[in-house]
């Protein structure tokens, strides 16, 4: 097949490195997501350990 | 413990990225024969390469989990594998849509390079399911450690019988004399990989981190639940004891 021209190509280039940056966001989404939950059980654990103490 | 490693690495990974990219889209001159598409290139081949080296990193690590019996490594292992899965993913999706730009379809079943890239792919999204349907965690590391063995050894196996098929369609850029293209873009190429390389340890890195800080967590949980509970055992000890409630007689027949 003979090469793509540019206005074509550019959309096909720029799915493909859209689709990488996609997946490595929702990646650090997720353990974004993951470190806020433990975020909150230390905060939990750091009210407990408080109340004891008192 | 992973923390430390992980501005140093994060920092390394931007700066790679962002000259990879000046690289890719200012530096290395248009493929003859394919023209921009080729830029696809430059995330595709190192996205597979890191994919596939993850996935052999995650079998010696199973393997060093099996030698010393230490859960870190299977943590280790496991993380590597989940990570590289989701490359696996992008390998896929990005090669499909290089397909269709060059070939004219999104997937050319004949073409052994993408089917046993998929075979590896299927075969490693078996692994998450395996391990997650045993309960006992000890088991669990156990038989996700020899399933990583036996994929690693599948990987390096596929491959090299891929290498030694005759090609198709499937353009082969590198062989044993080298690359199979020139100085500029292989440079690009290189420093391409190598902030692929740099985004895949600092993501395990960080993946890591999270899990260790909340398996330590959870350690700490359980102390803290142990210590209330002893601390309520001991007063009761401590409480005299209550008489007895008197039964009544039992009626006799």
């Amino acid at each position: 097949m003979p090469a793509l021209p540019l206005e074509s190509a550019g959309a096909y280039v720029a799915a493909a490195y859209i689709v990488f940056l996609a997946l490595v966001v929702i990646y650090v989404a997720i353990i974004g997501r993951k470190v806020g939950r433990l975020e909150r059980e230390l905060t939990e654990l750091d009210d407990v350990t408080r109340d004891r103490e008192r | 413990m992973y923390g430390r490693a992980l501005a140093p690495l994060a920092l390394g990974t931007a700066a790679a990225s962002a000259v990879a990219f000046g690289l890719v889209f200012f530096y290395a001159p248009l493929d003859a024969d394919q023209g921009f598409i080729q830029k696809i290139f430059y995330l595709h081949v190192p996205m597979a390469i890191v994919a596939l080296l993850g996935f052999l990193a995650g079998g010696v690590m199973a393997a060093m989990h099996l030698r010393t019996r230490d859960r870190v490594w299977d943590m280790r292992s496991y993380v590597a594998i989940h990570l590289s899965i989701i490359l696996g993913l992008g390998v896929l999706v990005t090669g499909s849509i290089w397909a269709k730009a060059s070939w004219g379809h999104w997937w050319v079943w004949d073409e052994p390079m993408l089917v046993s890239f998929l075979i590896v792919f299927l075969l490693y999204a078996v692994y998450q399911p395996l391990r997650f349907s045993i309960d006992d965690p000890g088991r669990q590391a156990r038989y996700a450690s020899v399933f990583a063995i036996a994929g690693a050894a599948f990987t390096v196996l596929n491959f090299v019988a891929v290498r030694m098929a005759a090609a198709y369609t499937h353009p082969r850029v590198f062989s044993q004399t080298g690359g199979n293209m020139p100085a500029d873009m292989f440079l690009t190429f290189l420093v391409s990989l190598g902030a692929m390389a740099l985004l895949f340890a600092t993501l395990w890195t960080l993946e890591l981190a999270s899990k260790n800080a909340a398996e330590r967590l959870r350690r700490v949980r359980r102390r803290l639940e142990r210590e209330a509970e002893h601390a309520e055992a001991g007063e009761r000890l401590a409480r005299p004891e209550p008489a007895p409630p008197i039964r009544p007689a039992a009626a006799s027949r």
